[in-house]
């Protein structure tokens, strides 16, 4: 139990009785009763700690800054305690705080340093961004030009985790992005009387665009954040090191099969968003603009030409490379904390969905200015 | 024959010098420790010696190769000469226990299955696990048993040399002298040279034939661990002091 301490003043000698428990819990509100004391003026004092039931190390502490305090004011402090324990609680506490310095703060840097270190940091990052595309090259020449050396049985596997199973998502998606998209758009139609037209619109733009750039994103999503979060996690549990130690090239073995799977499937999953968006779009202009399939169908081939097909799908495999890549890439660089999976699998998604809208606006204006 | 020579390795991580001028030497058959305060630098410099870091200057040759100028074909060749066991056993963990032990032989020899699976269940058996285990994954055992599955791993291929990451740590007592007791067979049976790092008195007392000590970026001893003791230093005095 926490009692208030007993004070008393006494001509010049002030004495403060302490009763019950002196711990961790109670010291704060001790501390509070005390406050006043420090304005008195006597000069000796009397710590009674003879009823003082327990003690513990933050107790203990701060008896022993009372008496430093009064000391330095240059007060004879005179301490009352008999408990055995008790005291060599105290002793340890003394002996401690006797070898043991301040412990210096972290320096706060200023302003500039910290932007410098920021810049440096990030030109750093970009270096070794660089020098993992190079590595991802010099073994690409080194593995590829010989069959045997590609690894097909990996390559099968991460077709079948990252793309296959994605499909019935990426499905669903472009299905509702289909949905969607000609919903808001038969409505604006409608006014102009242009029903018919909902067939070039939604043609060109989920061919060209959106079917590629959606399933870029689901894959990000699902797959590169994957790839950072398996690989950072093989890096923890030192089984990359297993790896090296044992003449497997993490490069060979875990990074190319990866990239390797998804360059091949994206365009087939981009052919898959493409059809079931048109399947959305097409319910759509069916149920709201009256255009019956064979309207649809026929409109479709007569103002659709294939080109429009092929700007998606070429841009698969361009798109696929770079998730892989940052994705892997976010996973090689994670530290010995687990912090780190979660930040580095955060940025993998951003950076590789950053970079796949950055890219897919090259291809935009190289695709309009070439006249594609 | 001198396996090992390690001469003048300086090594400096960011701003933090963690070797500077370490030499040893470490000669076929022994089994030798690497031992010193933590954050010493041991296992960088083990690190060092398997490829797996850089150092900034100096030289080590394992089995007269120099790694600082090493070709990656021969470095290659030196990955399939050794078996390395790491602190945690780094077993691949999308793979059963026999999966890891096979997966050395599957890659680099043109063995029969049959013959690999007996070779796995050799080495299994070898490192005190039971033949029912091997159908386990990593996440299905005991700290205990990923250590010795990673040190049957590191067998599969029968490497000349063997580099160990503080096999007995994490263990109980009882495991950890069996630990030992199967390091030191395995030296006997199969000549091996093996490089440990470690803090487990008891198992540096038991096993160890040499240690070089390193304390403050340098090696402060080399040699036996009957003269340690009349190295003046502090570490040693607290680290041995007991045993004495």
């Amino acid at each position: 139990m926490c009692k208030k301490p007993l004070i008393d003043l006494h001509d010049d000698k002030l004495f403060i009785t302490f009763e019950g428990e002196l711990t961790l819990y109670t010291i704060a509100n001790i501390e509070k009763a005390l406050a006043y004391v420090k304005t008195y003026s006597f000069n000796a004092l009397q710590l009674d700690f003879q009823d003082v039931t327990f003690l513990d190390t933050a107790g203990a502490l701060f008896i022993y800054n009372l008496e430093k305090y009064f000391t330095k004011k240059e007060i004879a402090v005179t301490l009352l305690l008999e408990d055995t324990t008790q005291k060599d609680t105290l002793n340890l506490i003394k002996e401690n705080m006797k070898s043991s310095h301040k412990s210096v703060p972290r320096k706060q840097k200023s302003f500039l340093e910290q932007t410098g270190e920021l810049f440096y940091n990030y030109y750093i990052g970009l270096l070794s961004f660089l020098h993992f595309f190079g590595k991802l090259f010099t073994t690409n020449l080194r593995y590829i030009t010989s069959l045997k050396n590609i690894r097909f049985k990996e390559i099968a596997f991460e077709i079948n985790e990252s793309a296959i199973r994605a499909l019935g998502i990426i499905a669903l998606t472009s299905f509702l992005i289909g949905l969607v998209v000609a919903y808001q758009s038969a409505y604006q139609l409608k006014i102009y009387g242009a029903n018919i037209f909902i067939v070039d619109m939604l043609g060109i733009s989920i061919f060209r665009e959106l079917a590629p750039l959606i399933t870029a994103i689901v894959i990000a999503g699902r797959s590169g954040s994957a790839y950072a979060a398996q690989i950072g996690a093989m890096k923890i549990t030192q089984e990359l090191d297993a790896m090296k130690t044992m003449g497997f090239e993490p490069f060979a073995f875990l990074v190319l099969p990866r990239i390797i799977a998804l360059v091949i499937t994206m365009p087939i999953l981009i052919f898959v968003a493409d059809m079931m968006a048109m399947l959305g779009g097409l319910i759509v202009a069916n149920i709201d603009l009256n255009i019956t399939m064979e309207l649809f169908m026929d409109r479709f081939s007569e103002v659709i030409a294939a080109k429009h097909f092929y700007v998606g799908i070429v841009k698969g495999p361009f798109f696929a490379f770079l998730i892989a890549a940052i994705g892997i890439y976010r996973g090689l660089k994670v530290k010995d904390d687990t912090q780190s999976i979660g930040f580095n699998t955060t940025k993998s998604v951003v950076e590789s969905i950053f970079a796949v809208i950055v890219c897919d606006a090259v291809f935009s204006i190289a695709f309009t200015n070439l006249g594609i | 024959m001198e396996f090992i020579k390690v001469r003048d390795v300086r090594t400096v991580l960011g701003d933090k010098i963690v070797h500077d001028g370490l030499n040893l030497t470490i000669n076929e058959g022994e089994i030798y420790g690497l031992l010193g305060p933590s954050g010493c630098g041991k296992t960088t410099l083990l690190r060092e010696m398997v490829l797996l870091q850089e150092f900034t200057s100096g030289s080590i040759e394992l089995l007269g190769k120099r790694l600082e100028t090493i070709s990656e074909r021969d470095a290659q060749s030196l990955r399939h000469q050794w078996g390395v066991l790491f602190q945690f056993g780094a077993l691949f963990s999308s793979l059963t226990l026999k999966e890891n032990v096979a997966l050395p032989l599957i890659e680099y020899t043109e063995l029969s299955e049959k013959m690999i699976d007996e070779i796995v269940r050799f080495k299994i058996n070898l490192v005190g696990l039971k033949t029912e285990d091997a159908n386990l994954y990593p996440s299905e055992i005991s700290g205990g048993m990923r250590k010795k599955a990673g040190l049957a791993r590191a067998l599969a291929m029968d490497p000349k040399l063997l580099f160990l990451d503080e096999p007995t740590s994490g263990l109980d007592p009882i495991s950890a002298r069996e630990f030992d007791s199967l390091i030191l067979k395995l030296r006997d049976m199969l000549g091996l040279t093996i490089v440990m790092v470690s803090h487990d008195l008891q198992s540096i007392y038991d096993t160890l034939d040499k240690v070089a000590i390193i304390d403050n970026k340098k090696i402060i001893y080399e040699g036996t661990l009957q003269e340690v003791t009349n190295v003046k230093n502090d570490f040693i005095e607290s680290f041995f002091g007991k045993m004495k």
